[in-house]
């Protein structure tokens, strides 16, 4: 399925994005990382940091409502994969950003910002496991 | 409370970079990855755009001690790159690849209202319980063994 390139509003999105991180630095002192914020609300609760957390996850999931409530554009959505894989998909990610420490927004927009080889090696990896994954289902197993 | 307000917002602009970004929708990750079939190049654009800013606003942020609603800044501090990180985060990479969903990604997605998101983020809940779980039991292991071994 072919999707649009759209490199303007990919990088204003993208800057929206670093704008969250480098505000949850300044303000909270915490890393933008939507792994561990996620994963910091899943009780047991031992360290009294759910409050932010979930606010920023409320946040997070209204703010598709107010573009598609305001009219402010569409959100293109589409998922090309079979449903029955996507709660796979989800056990494979929650899994690796744990032991991972981190996914694209952690490791890439906000370690990538602080120079950390560890999070140069995650992202090359994740980068790279992902690639061949595509690679694999669309042009090898896929149709 | 101003606490919870600034995490709000902040969340708010989170979801609206990736929702404007595109980065919401899974068919358009995906097609960063397919340069072999129908590319999207988007989302180097987002990691761009969004490195930029990061790098920059870190560097004035970091250099002020401590942060505006916080005592101290809490930064990972784990600095090994081990079979931990890597093969962690290989298999993110596989489940990522599967569907196009990432944690940052699927989160937002949830307020679209469709079904496909809840089936991504109940199973990346149920993998970060079981990862937990699992990780907990193995540090329990060694904490155990290394009682148990006399200090020769």
């Amino acid at each position: 399925m072919i999707t649009p390139f759209t490199p303007l509003f990919s990088l204003i999105g993208g800057a929206l994005i670093g704008l969250s991180a480098v505000g949850l630095m300044a303000m909270l002192g915490r890393v933008a990382g939507m792994t561990g914020i996620a994963r910091g609300v899943i009780p047991p609760w031992t360290d009294g940091e759910q409050g932010w957390r979930l606010a920023f996850l409320v946040g997070a999931i209204i703010a598709p409502v107010i573009l598609l409530v305001g009219g402010w554009g569409p959100v293109g959505f589409s998922v090309p994969a079979p449903l029955w894989s996507l709660p796979l998909s989800g056990v494979l990610a929650g899994i690796g950003t744990t032991y991972g420490n981190g996914c694209p927004s952690g490791h890439g927009i906000c370690g990538l910002a602080r120079l950390s080889p560890r999070s140069l090696a995650a992202v090359v990896t994740f980068m790279a496991t992902a690639a061949i994954t595509v690679f694999l289902s669309r042009h090898v197993f896929g149709g | 409370m101003r606490t919870i307000l600034a995490a709000l917002v902040l969340g708010i602009v989170f979801g609206l970079g990736i929702a404007i970004s595109g980065m919401i929708d899974p068919a358009k990750v995906i097609n960063f990855f397919d340069v072999a079939g129908t590319w999207d190049p988007s989302l180097a654009f987002v990691m761009g755009g969004g490195l930029a800013v990061s790098l920059i606003g870190y560097r004035i942020v970091l250099a002020r001690g401590k942060p505006l609603l916080a005592v101290a800044f809490s930064l990972p501090e784990a600095k090994a790159i081990d079979l931990s990180l890597l093969g962690g985060s290989a298999l993110f990479g596989i489940g990522w690849g599967l569907s196009g969903f990432c944690p940052g990604g699927s989160i937002p997605a949830l307020g679209i209202g469709r079904i496909e998101p809840f089936l991504f983020v109940g199973g990346m809940l149920l993998g970060m319980i079981i990862a937990r779980t699992l990780r907990e039991r193995s540090s329990d292991r060694r904490l155990g063994q290394a009682f148990a071994r006399p200090n020769t």
